[in-house]
C-alpha cells in the first residue's frame, strides 16, 4: 500500500517533469480555454435576453461551463501519453518491475488534474476581470474544482483504458473526438437546460459532464444547495474510482495480447 | 546445479499466429544461455512469458525457483529485463530514468543515489547523466537500458537481442560487459540473439529456436562437434542447382549434401583433400562454379542440419512474410 502511494507520487513527478519541459505546450493549453471563454462570452451575450434565462450576465453563467469544457478536452487526450509509453517500450519496462498497476494510471491523471486546476484558476481570474461574479465565494470555487477534477479523472482513466486496449493512435483520436463534443453540448455548459429541447434534458440526466457543470454552477451561485452539490460530487467520485479500476483491468487485456 | 530458468512445453498463440509451440529448455544457475533463432522464431515471446509480461496459453515456467504464473510479483523482484527495443524514457535524463526505475523496486534515498552513481559510472554515462536521453546515441541508450535492468541487483538477467543495431565496436564492448556481469556479478543471463557469432562467443549453452520450438540444444562446441568433418560450400548459379546435386551425390567423399538456393553444401571428412574431386565432378556435369570454400562446421551448419534451411534463408523468409515489422 505504501509502495503504491509512493510510486503514484513518483509517476506524477515523471509526468509533471515531462510537461514542464514543453513550455509551448503549456502556453497553448493555458491560452486555449481563455480564448473559448472570451469568444463564447461575446458570441452568446444575447442569450440572457431569452425569457426564462435566470443568470443576470452570461459571463457569470459561462465561467463554470468553460472550466468544465476545458477539463473534458484536456482529460480526453490523457491516453496519448499512455500510447507513447506503449510504443517506446517504457510501459513494458514498468510492467516487469514490482510496481502495481494503479500508479501507472494515476500518474497521468494527477498531471492532467494539476494542469486543470491551474487552467481553471486562470479562467476564474479572467472571468473576474471581464465582470463575472462568483457569489459562492472560495468554497464554491473549490467545490467546482473538485467536481471538475473528479470528472477529468474519470475521462482520463477511460482514455488510458482505450489506449491500452486499442494501442492505436487513430482509434483513440477518433473515439475522443466522437465523445467529447456531444458530452459537452448535451449538458448545461453553455445553455440553461430547461431552455433546451426535452430530449437533451433527458440525455443530460445521465451525462457526468452535466452533473459536474450543474454542481459547479450551483456551488458558485449565491444560493448554493450543498446537499445537491455533495450528492453530485459523491457520484463523480464513485465514477472516477470505477473508471480507474477499469483502466487497471485494461492492463490485463494489453498483457494478454502483447 | 540448480536451474535458474526452467520452461516446459510452453504454448502461446496470437490470433492465427502460433508464436510458441511446446517450447522447453532449462538454464543452469550462474550460466549464460543463448536462445538463438531467426526473427520471428519466438525468442521475444519466450522472454515476455518468462518475465511475466505476458501469459502463455499453456505450459509451465519457473524463474529463480519461482513459478512465473502464480508468483509473478516475486519473480519480478528477482529479474532484470532489457527488452529488444530501447525502453528509455526519452523525455527524461539518464539519471531520472535510473532513479525512477530504482524507486519502482522500493529503493530510495542515499542507497538509490549510490546505486545510480555507480551504474552511470560503470556504463560510461557519468558525464551524460544530466542530459535528456533523447540526445543519446544508440549505444548510450542501450547501456542505459542495461543499467536500468541492474538497479535492484537481480539474480537473473534477460537480454533480448542486446546488440541488434549496434555498430561492431559497441557490440564488442557490450560482449565484454555481458561476460563481466556473468563472471564478476554471478548473474544468470538469458540472451536471445539472431547473430550466430554472438551466441558462439558468449553462451555456455544454447538452444536453436525455430517456429516456436527448441530444435536442438547444447554447448556450442558440442553442437559443432556433432557435425563431424568439414563443410565445403560451393556457390553456383541458381538454374544448375539440381544438376550439381546429381553430380555430387554419387561421390564417395560426400557424407551429406544440402542444396540451398544458390549454393550446395557438402559435408566431407577432409575438406582440402575432397575439394578437387568435387570440382572435377561439377566440371564434368558442366556446372559453372562461382566460388568454393572449406570450413569447419559453424553454428549455421548446425542450424541447417536441424531445420533444413540456412539461417540466412530463414531470416529472409521471415522478412518477406511479415512486412508489418512487429517482432514476437
Amino acid at each position: 500500500m505504501t509502495a503504491t502511494v509512493l510510486n503514484s507520487f513518483d509517476m506524477t513527478q515523471r509526468w509533471m517533469r515531462a510537461l514542464i519541459r514543453q513550455p509551448w505546450w503549456i502556453a497553448i493549453t493555458l491560452v486555449q480555454p481563455i480564448i473559448w471563454l472570451l469568444l463564447f462570452g461575446a458570441l452568446f451575450k444575447a442569450v440572457t435576453e431569452i425569457p426564462g434565462f435566470e443568470a443576470a450576465s452570461y459571463n457569470d453563467f459561462l465561467a463554470p461551463g468553460v472550466i468544465v469544457m476545458a477539463s473534458v478536452f484536456a482529460a480526453g487526450w490523457n491516453g496519448m501519453g499512455t500510447l507513447e509509453d506503449l510504443q517506446r517500450g517504457v510501459m513494458d519496462r514498468f510492467l516487469v518491475t514490482p510496481v502495481s498497476r494503479s500508479p501507472l494510471i494515476i500518474g497521468p491523471i494527477a498531471q492532467v488534474s494539476i494542469v486543470i486546476v491551474i487552467q481553471s484558476l486562470i479562467m476564474v481570474g479572467i472571468s473576474l476581470a471581464v465582470g463575472a461574479e462568483f457569489p459562492g465565494g472560495v468554497h464554491g470555487i473549490a467545490a467546482l474544482f473538485l467536481a471538475t477534477v473528479l470528472l477529468a479523472a474519470t475521462l482520463a482513466a477511460f482514455s488510458q483504458a482505450i489506449a491500452l486496449v486499442t494501442r492505436q493512435e487513430e482509434t483513440l483520436i477518433g473515439i475522443v473526438q466522437f465523445v467529447v463534443l456531444p458530452l459537452t453540448f448535451l449538458s448545461a455548459c453553455f445553455m440553461q437546460l430547461d431552455l433546451a429541447p426535452g430530449w437533451i434534458q433527458d440525455l443530460a440526466k445521465f451525462n457526468p459532464v452535466n452533473w459536474t457543470v450543474e454542481a459547479g454552477r450551483d456551488a458558485t451561485s449565491a444560493a448554493a444547495d450543498w446537499g445537491f452539490i455533495f450528492e453530485r460530487i459523491g457520484l463523480l467520485a464513485i465514477l472516477a474510482a470505477f473508471s480507474i479500476w477499469v483502466a487497471t483491468r485494461a492492463f490485463r487485456s494489453y498483457q494478454r495480447s502483447v | 546445479m540448480q536451474e535458474a530458468i526452467a520452461a516446459s512445453d510452453i504454448h502461446k498463440r496470437y490470433d492465427e499466429t502460433v508464436a510458441l509451440d511446446g517450447l522447453t529448455f532449462a538454464v543452469a544457475e550462474g550460466s549464460i544461455f543463448g536462445l538463438l533463432g531467426p526473427n520471428g522464431a519466438g525468442k521475444s515471446t519466450t522472454v515476455k512469458v518468462l518475465t511475466t509480461l505476458t501469459t502463455p496459453d499453456s505450459g509451465e515456467a519457473a524463474v529463480a525457483g519461482l513459478d512465473v504464473l502464480n508468483q509473478g510479483a516475486e519473480v519480478r523482484r528477482r529479474i532484470g529485463v532489457v527488452a529488444q527495443a530501447s525502453s528509455v524514457d526519452e523525455e527524461a535524463t539518464g539519471r531520472e530514468n535510473l532513479v525512477l526505475q530504482g524507486r519502482l523496486y522500493g529503493i530510495r534515498g542515499r542507497e538509490l543515489d549510490r546505486k545510480v552513481d555507480g551504474l552511470l559510472e560503470r556504463f560510461g554515462l557519468a558525464d551524460h547523466g544530466g542530459r535528456i536521453a533523447k540526445g543519446y546515441s544508440g549505444g548510450m541508450k542501450r547501456r542505459l537500458d542495461i543499467a536500468m535492468g541492474l538497479i535492484h541487483d537481480p539474480k537473473v538477467l534477460f537480454l533480448d537481442e542486446p546488440t541488434t543495431g549496434l555498430d561492431p565496436e559497441v557490440r564488442a564492448q557490450m560482449w565484454a560487459e555481458i561476460r563481466r556481469l556473468n563472471a564478476e556479478d554471478g548473474l544468470t543471463i538469458l540472451l536471445t540473439t539472431h547473430y550466430l557469432e554472438e551466441a558462439d562467443q558468449l553462451a555456455e549453452r544454447l538452444a536453436f529456436v525455430d517456429r516456436g520450438k527448441v530444435v536442438v540444444e547444447g554447448p556450442p562446441e558440442q553442437l559443432k562437434a556433432e557435425l563431424s568433418g568439414d563443410t565445403v560450400a560451393i556457390e553456383i548459379g541458381k538454374s544448375v542447382n539440381g544438376r550439381a546435386v546429381e553430380a555430387l551425390r554419387g561421390l564417395a567423399e560426400v557424407r551429406e549434401l544440402q542444396a540451398l538456393e544458390r549454393a550446395v553444401h557438402a559435408r566431407v571428412d577432409d575438406g582440402a583433400a575432397a575439394l578437387p574431386a568435387l570440382l572435377a565432378a561439377l566440371s564434368a556435369a558442366e556446372v559453372p562454379v562461382a566460388a568454393a570454400t572449406v570450413a569447419r562446421p559453424s553454428l549455421d551448419d548446425v542450424y541447417l542440419r536441424y531445420t533444413g534451411r540456412s539461417f540466412e534463408q530463414a531470416e529472409q523468409a521471415k522478412e518477406k512474410n511479415d512486412d508489418e515489422g512487429s517482432d514476437r
